[in-house]
């Protein structure tokens, strides 16, 4: 018994596979320069590679992989925003998404789950409506229901008109799902590594080199690098990487902070928001409640948490969930979201020719990461943005042409 | 971060106050659209020491904070006074001028 299995894990066919290469040493030059190695930056990595055949790729890290906001975000998709121009790209993500355990044959643990976003007042219901009649119009499944449709799809919420806040109806969103973040990212990364694409952690930006309007030179605590064209997916420092390169931006970081109850069995199968009581909720596979709740109200680069978040959410989750009032919590964290005046994001070209900026993903940057991704690769390879990236442009404050999405934010802010 | 210190009221709880955003100039009158746009929207968004609006709510107070927004903690506050030191004249012949 022992001998056969000394012989079996000894066979060269299970020698031990790395995911990712040893760092290689910087060279002094790459067509493609991408800062920041999460979910966006690896994305955007695996796309060049793959769909544009560009792999002279360097993608640099002050931190690690994935270990910035790609790790600190409560990992829900869906598409049911406000304006025609944001449900359009967050639809053309969610189709991603349903490819990508395929695309990575790697489970990245991505499941349908339905999304209820919750109307607690007349105003909130009128909005309701008007996104759900904007996502009927882009194709996208999305419903405005009642009580008795929301006591069918969750008889654990409490439906109660004796609450204080009660529920007067939902905007039911069936493709809402979750995600395994690190999954997504590691599954990028591996798949770029696989296609010559070198990924730089621990190596920090440090400033640049311009001539003209082109970035000639990235300067980094290991050394210069020349760069044909540089990337910008640096959530949560975007406002200091932009302005080393000259970019003022129309972002003010905010802390959003989360937590994690103690895992229970599985009771709540779709992912639960309310607007009004600033709560989302969903319960992961390993039974753990991933709850998040308003902004911190001054912005920031805090990563602690705080007791006054934890006493706003949980009287807030006790009003939906009377039930959960003895479960304890079992993590908790603060990321930092880059918000931005209209809730959209800024992608595609700057004021700098060969610099593109992926910036501004606020508290909505995780659902977006394989079109954001896939686009912004394209907007690198060809030198202009596509059609879809166009209303995100950085340029839209000047002409006070806004994206605004306001109305669709999950988060209380 | 439990408690303020208001210059008007002293030492409050931080419940009572709003933050009304960085202290920034504001652009001449006929200053053109761009510079307006980039004031409304663009942001240095540091991160250190900050010098921001502050509203204490229950007085209807507004005052100057310096923050430090990675450490969170507020260094110093003061009456709007110590930097604005004139009048502003908002006319438009006032801002022409």
């Amino acid at each position: 018994m022992a001998l056969g299995l000394l012989k079996q894990g000894l066979r060269r066919k299970y020698k031990p596979q790395p995911v990712l290469p040893p760092r290689p040493e910087l060279k002094s030059s790459y067509d493609v320069v991408i800062i920041g190695a999460g979910g966006h930056g690896l994305a955007a990595a695996y796309y060049l590679a793959k769909e544009h055949g560009i792999t002279d790729i360097a993608v640099l890290d002050k931190g690690y992989l994935a270990g910035g906001n790609t790790a600190r975000n409560t990992a829900i998709v869906r598409s049911n925003y406000l304006t025609p121009e944001g449900v359009r790209f967050y639809d053309e993500s969610m189709k991603l998404w349903e490819g990508l355990s395929n695309e990575f044959d790697f489970n990245i643990q991505f499941s349908h789950r339905g999304h209820l976003t919750l109307a607690h007042a007349d105003s909130t219901l009128r909005t309701m409506r008007w996104r759900a009649e904007v996502n009927k119009h882009m194709g996208v499944d999305s419903e405005l229901i009642d009580p008795e449709d929301i006591r069918r799809l969750c008889p654990q919420l409490n439906l109660s008109e004796e609450a204080r806040w009660p529920i007067l109806g939902a905007l039911y969103h069936p493709p809402g799902s979750t995600a395994r973040h690190d999954a997504v990212a590691w599954g990028y990364a591996h798949g770029a590594a696989k296609r010559g694409v070198e990924i730089h952690q621990h190596t920090e930006v440090t400033g640049f080199r311009t001539e003209g309007d082109r970035v000639t030179e990235v300067e980094t605590n290991r050394g210069r690098i020349r760069c044909g064209r540089v990337l910008q997916a640096v959530a949560g420092a975007s406002s200091q990487v932009g302005a080393m390169a000259g970019l003022r931006l129309p972002i003010h970081t905010v802390p959003l902070q989360a937590c994690v109850s103690i895992p229970m069995m599985p009771f709540l199968d779709p992912i639960i928001v309310s607007g009004t009581l600033h709560t989302y909720i969903w319960q992961t596979g390993r039974g753990e409640l991933v709850m998040g709740g308003s902004s911190d109200p001054v912005p920031g680069y805090m990563t602690r948490s705080t007791l006054d978040f934890k006493e706003s959410l949980m009287a807030h989750v006790m009003e939906l969930f009377p039930f959960l009032g003895e479960v304890r919590l079992n993590r908790q964290w603060g990321g930092m979201t880059d918000m931005t005046p209209d809730f959209s994001p800024v992608m595609g070209e700057t004021p700098l020719t060969n610099y593109y900026i992926d910036a501004g993903w606020g508290t909505w940057g995780f659902k977006a990461t394989p079109v954001c991704g896939y686009r912004m690769a394209e907007t690198v390879a060809k030198g202009t943005a596509p059609d879809i990236l166009k209303p995100f442009r950085y340029e839209r404050f000047d002409t006070f042409d806004q994206v605004g999405e306001r109305g669709a934010a999950s988060v209380g802010h | 971060m439990k408690l303020m210190h208001c210059p008007l009221n002293g030492w409050r709880n931080v419940g009572e106050f709003v933050y009304g955003g960085e202290v920034t100039p504001t652009p001449a009158h006929d200053a053109d659209p761009k510079a307006w746009a980039d004031w409304v929207f663009m942001e240095d968004n540091t991160a250190g020491v900050v010098r921001e609006w502050w509203f204490h709510s229950p007085s209807s107070y507004w005052f100057i904070a310096e923050r430090d927004n990675v450490r969170d903690v507020v260094l110093r506050t003061y009456p709007p006074e110590e930097i604005f030191r004139e009048r502003v004249d908002f006319s438009s012949e006032g801002a022409s001028q």
